[in-house]
């Protein structure tokens, strides 16, 4: 029940798209981005601490490397924790709601749920971003006063951007249990 | 449709019995609040549950039957079982029945008078009892506050739990017809440190209440309300904090309970705020007079106030020389130096007039910083702007020269011109002047506008060295408001006890099985640390600009006086 496929983002990465069902009626989408790279990670540290010890070399004070190394075990700390997201995933349970999850590098997983009766509609939207135009999918949200009105746009995937083919994908699966709303017989 | 079945994860383990709890029927789901065990007497139930019903304005009934077998699944049982379906007649009929250790309940309704006979679908979600009834659910923050009811669903949920309460008061050590499993089964529990504060908090308050009543009386007196006393009152910001802190102990203070989250987590805050204020004070306090530290601080206050006056004088001197390569009005400069100068000659001899009390002074003053960190900062303000008061007059002597000048320049150009300002109609209109007042008004005109570059340097370094002192004096209101509004309190319970405020829930599917129901984990999302600063913040008498850049830039250029920082409950003027 749980398949995986690959696509490529849009910048290019490549990012793998997780499918389980766990129930008729509860789906979950999972996209995966890549991993921090040990390649990258040196390379970075490399020259923060070749730029310290330059400093160093030229004031003569081992300040510099001290701080060059608090500031490399802080950013560091910081990039993991708040800025690499690892997989964002999509768990859609019909009746309940739709609940997007963010997972970062440190291990700190950011939750929202969106009541299903919140929910009008799961699209995929056009935008123009620079000289790009790109899809991305979006949930949309129904104004309580207004039926026909949409109070607020979820956009989904932000940081892993994945292409229009994993788009549909995930837009599918998410309109098969969507429709499942319409067809029960509403009680209220 | 969906059915949805809520079951606390502390009734797994319980043994076989009936399920009580509440049936929502718009969503189309049973929050499961105990179980009911063997052997009980169904109109004794019947009873208890409408006893609770009147007290907590739950709907509580009986939603099903649960059956822990250890063993194998025993048939009369679940004869037995259905047939208490039909006692309790509720529709529709929830049966869950736990085979051994296994994970994978199964789960099956009996409806008699259903419409559509197909199979509906469930799904079991679990739940932390404990955790869901202390928790608040916080609306989203961009919402109004009638569209947050009808807008969660889950909010029914946490209210049902939490209304609740009554229902979990008996454990199973109590004598009574009806046993129960719930989260507090096992004892209830309480703490004897918290009873024991709750029950000292009442006399404490009463005499809190007695003291600050007199305090009040005191400060309104007829005594302090003269004119000089009452003007020099509202320009010291320590007044004004010292009203402020007042006013937080007499909400302490009150002897009304909290009618409601809001109120009772504002009252926490002022608490929590105000001690860690006073410590903080102390602190600062016990600092300061180690080692004498007041008493050096209060010898270099005269040699600093010196040298301030000094650097003043040095730079007169310089305005009155050729400044950055500019050519100024001898004379015109020469005046205004001069009278500068006198000034600041006159404010030293003050100062030294005070020189051997300011010790004194200060020492009494700094006693003050045990009422809180907040007052002494405020002091350290006060003390700014009454020793940089000269600055403050300079500046004052500057922008009135200046502004009358501009205004001088502004009327006689409208006479170059053959122009007046008609004050009736609020706009210029065309005059015609005789030869001698256009003459009169030409030479003032060319006379002011020469006189022009002088006054404006002077207008502006003053401006300069106002402007720093305002800014130094807004840097410390800024973190004086910034102490008095924190939530410490509800920050401190966002760390520790992170379900309390709650933003939402989360969902984990856990382990399935084909052909049992889904089985979800219901698990409370804090609320952010920023939305809890936003949600909780104390309302202060918080100053902030007045101005937008482009009117202050204008009444600095047309040389009005400017009070960049607003205070709350200031008149507009």
């Amino acid at each position: 029940m749980a398949e995986e496929r690959r696509f490529l983002s849009a910048s290019g990465v490549p990012i793998a798209l997780r499918r389980r069902q766990h129930s008729a009626s509860c789906r979950e989408l999972a996209v995966r981005g890549p991993r921090l790279q040990l390649r990258s990670l040196s390379a970075a540290t490399s020259a923060v601490w070749l730029a310290a010890y330059g400093l160093f070399a030229l004031c003569e004070n081992s300040m510099v490397l001290s701080a060059a190394i608090f500031i490399t075990l802080l950013g560091l700390i910081i990039y993991l924790h708040f800025v690499k997201i690892d997989q964002e995933s999509l768990l859609v349970i019909g009746s309940l709601g739709i609940q997007v999850t963010s997972a970062y590098a440190s291990g700190k997983e950011s939750t929202t749920f969106i009541e299903m009766g919140q929910v009008k509609d799961v699209v995929i939207n056009e935008a123009i971003h620079m000289q790009k135009v790109i899809y991305y999918l979006c949930i949309l949200l129904q104004d309580p006063e207004d039926p026909q009105a949409v109070s607020e746009v979820v956009p989904l995937f932000q940081s892993s951007k994945p292409r229009l083919d994993c788009l549909i994908e995930v837009y599918k699966s998410c309109q098969e249990i969507l429709e499942q709303r319409k067809t029960a017989p509403q009680s209220s | 449709m969906v059915l949805k079945v809520f079951f606390p994860s502390c009734c797994s383990s319980a043994d076989s019995g009936i399920l009580i709890g509440r049936w929502i029927s718009e969503q189309n789901s049973a929050v499961i609040l105990a179980v009911v065990h063997f052997p009980f007497i169904p109109v004794q139930v019947k009873q208890y549950l409408g006893e609770v019903q009147r007290v907590t304005k739950v709907s509580v009934s009986v939603l099903g039957s649960w059956s822990n077998s250890k063993q194998e699944k025993e048939e009369s049982l679940s004869e037995f079982l259905e047939d208490l379906g039909t006692i309790f007649c509720h529709e529709p009929w929830i049966q869950i029945s736990k085979e051994g250790d296994s994970k994978f309940w199964s789960c099956s309704i009996l409806q008699k008078h259903s419409k559509n006979p197909q199979e509906e679908e469930i799904i079991l979600v679990y739940y932390d009892q404990r955790k869901v009834m202390l928790s608040h659910l916080h609306p989203p923050l961009d919402t109004a506050g009638q569209r947050a009811e009808d807008a969660s669903k889950l909010s029914a949920i946490f209210d049902t739990v939490a209304r609740s309460q009554v229902l979990f008061m008996t454990d199973r050590y109590d004598e009574g017809p009806i046993k129960l499993t719930h989260w507090q089964s096992d004892g209830v529990e309480a703490s004897i440190i918290v009873e024991l504060l709750k029950q000292a908090s009442v006399p404490a308050c009463m005499l809190l209440t007695f003291l600050l009543s007199l305090l009040s009386g005191i400060c309104r007196s007829r005594g302090l309300k003269f004119w000089p006393l009452s003007f020099l009152w509202s320009k010291l910001s320590t007044c004004e904090q010292l009203g402020h802190r007042l006013q937080h102990l007499q909400v302490i203070s009150s002897n009304k309970k909290a009618q409601n989250q809001n109120q009772l987590m504002r009252k926490a805050n002022i608490f929590v705020s105000l001690l860690i204020d006073v410590a903080l004070g102390i602190l600062l306090m016990s600092w300061l007079y180690r080692k004498n530290r007041i008493g050096h601080l209060a010898d270099t206050l005269i040699p600093v106030a010196d040298h301030v006056a000094e650097e003043l004088q040095d730079l007169l001197q310089w305005l009155m020389g050729a400044p950055a390569g500019l050519k100024m009005n001898r004379a015109l400069d020469q005046v205004l130096g001069r009278f500068f100068l006198y000034h600041i000659h006159l404010w030293i001899s003050y100062i030294h007039l005070l020189s051997p009390f300011i010790e004194m002074i200060l020492w009494y003053v700094g006693l003050s910083a045990c009422l809180g960190l907040t007052v002494a900062l405020c002091i350290l303000s006060d003390i700014i702007a009454l020793l940089t008061f000269h600055i403050y007059c300079f500046y004052v002597y500057g922008a009135r020269l200046y502004c009358l000048k501009i205004y001088g320049l502004s009327s006689l150009w409208r006479l170059f011109r053959g122009k007046k300002w008609n004050v009736l109609r609020q706009r210029v209109d065309s005059c015609s002047y005789d030869l001698d007042q256009l003459f009169i008004g030409t030479l003032l005109f060319t006379i002011l506008l020469f006189l022009l570059p002088t006054t404006a340097l002077y207008y502006l370094v003053f401006t300069l060295l106002r402007l720093l002192v305002v800014i130094v004096q807004g840097l410390i209101h800024l973190l004086v408001d910034l102490i008095d509004s924190l939530p410490l309190y509800s920050l401190i319970l966002r760390l520790c006890r992170s379900y309390r405020l709650a933003a939402g829930v989360k969902f984990r599917v856990l382990e399935q099985q084909d052909g049992k129901p889904l089985r979800l984990l219901m698990q409370i999302n804090p609320l952010s640390y920023g939305g809890v600063v936003q949600t909780y913040r104390l309302p202060t008498y918080s100053c902030y600009p007045r101005d937008s850049w482009a009117s202050l830039c204008k009444k600095l250029f047309l040389g009005e006086l400017i009070y960049p920082w607003k205070h709350k409950g200031d008149k507009q003027n």
